[in-house]
């Protein structure tokens, strides 16, 4: 059963596992890219971008560009790390059957 | 969550690491075109040189800044088609043409471009303009290579055919025409039109 138990929770859903596929390859992405990439709402995207952030798997920081306050996100070393440990989990599981 | 979910999943992750790093439409048919305009551009130096320079070229004549004009309105002629029909394939893909992605590529081909074009003037204005075939090759190749990380990844073998020209023909200077004309003419209407199947006609 050491299979399920890499299956993550926190990334069982669309617009995380989105998230961290974004930020997996980019160095850093902001509010709007991960808006228009995954075709989320405003309130969507933040109550998932928290929840990541709750946990450490990505990184927030606020700055402001111009006058305008820009939010961008990128994922932490702990977030890599528990999004390869998912994929795999979820590559062993797919070859299982 | 049943297994066909997770392949979905999967699917979907890879889609959007590649949607959000590389800008994939670059169009085929633009290096076909840009292939055209090279032979052609190459075909009326051939001609201009043998013709009027009997064939060998003078550095401060007509006929020498006939081929630099003729070689800028083949960069200039192939960027424009180049920049119109990825801007078309973009919109049909419903792709933004003005995006990270295509940002982080253009600046990746750029920069080896542009230093290479500075240097090959250089060279031009040393006099040792037998060099210059070789050099356009090879930086042209190193931009392919470099860029390639940030678009469709075959175009870096591309890259790799024309810098192994341009080393050969460095080797070769009395070849570097015949050599410049393979690269920048046939490699890409050959290249241009297996793109042009692989990817566009899908």
């Amino acid at each position: 059963m050491s299979i399920i138990t890499n299956i993550n929770k926190l990334f069982d859903h669309r617009i995380r596992l989105g998230i961290m596929s974004v930020l997996m390859v980019n160095e850093h992405a902001d509010f709007k890219m991960l808006k228009e990439l995954l075709g989320a709402t405003d309130g969507n995207l933040a109550s998932h971008t928290k929840a990541l952030e709750k946990a450490d798997y990505i990184l927030v920081e606020k700055q402001f560009i111009g006058r305008k306050p820009n939010t961008r996100y990128s994922a932490t070393k702990l977030g890599k790390l528990e999004f390869k440990k998912h994929i795999e989990a979820l590559e062993k599981l797919i070859k299982k059957t | 969550m049943s297994d066909k979910d997770y392949l979905k999943d999967i699917s979907e992750i890879k889609n959007l690491m590649n949607k959000s790093s590389r800008f994939i439409s670059l169009s085929g048919l633009s290096g076909v075109l840009a292939g055209i305009y090279a032979l052609v551009g190459a075909a009326a130096t051939y001609w201009l040189v043998t013709t009027y320079s009997y064939g060998t070229l003078k550095l401060d004549g007509w006929v020498f800044e006939t081929v630099i004009l003729i070689l800028f309105l083949v960069a200039f002629f192939s960027a424009a088609t180049g920049i119109f029909l990825t801007t078309r394939k973009a919109k049909k893909n419903g792709d933004k043409m003005w995006d990270n992605s295509s940002k982080r590529l253009l600046v990746n081909f750029l920069i080896p471009l542009v230093v290479g074009g500075i240097y090959c003037m250089i060279i031009l204005n040393q006099g040792r303009y037998g060099q210059t075939g070789g050099l356009m090759l090879i930086f042209y190749g190193l931009a392919l290579v470099s860029a390639s990380k940030y678009s469709i990844g075959d175009i870096q073998y591309l890259g790799y055919i024309q810098i192994i020209l341009g080393l050969i023909a460095s080797l070769y200077p009395g070849y570097g025409f015949w050599l410049w004309v393979v690269g920048f003419g046939f490699m890409h209407i050959i290249y241009g039109t297996w793109m042009h199947f692989k990817y566009d006609t899908k």
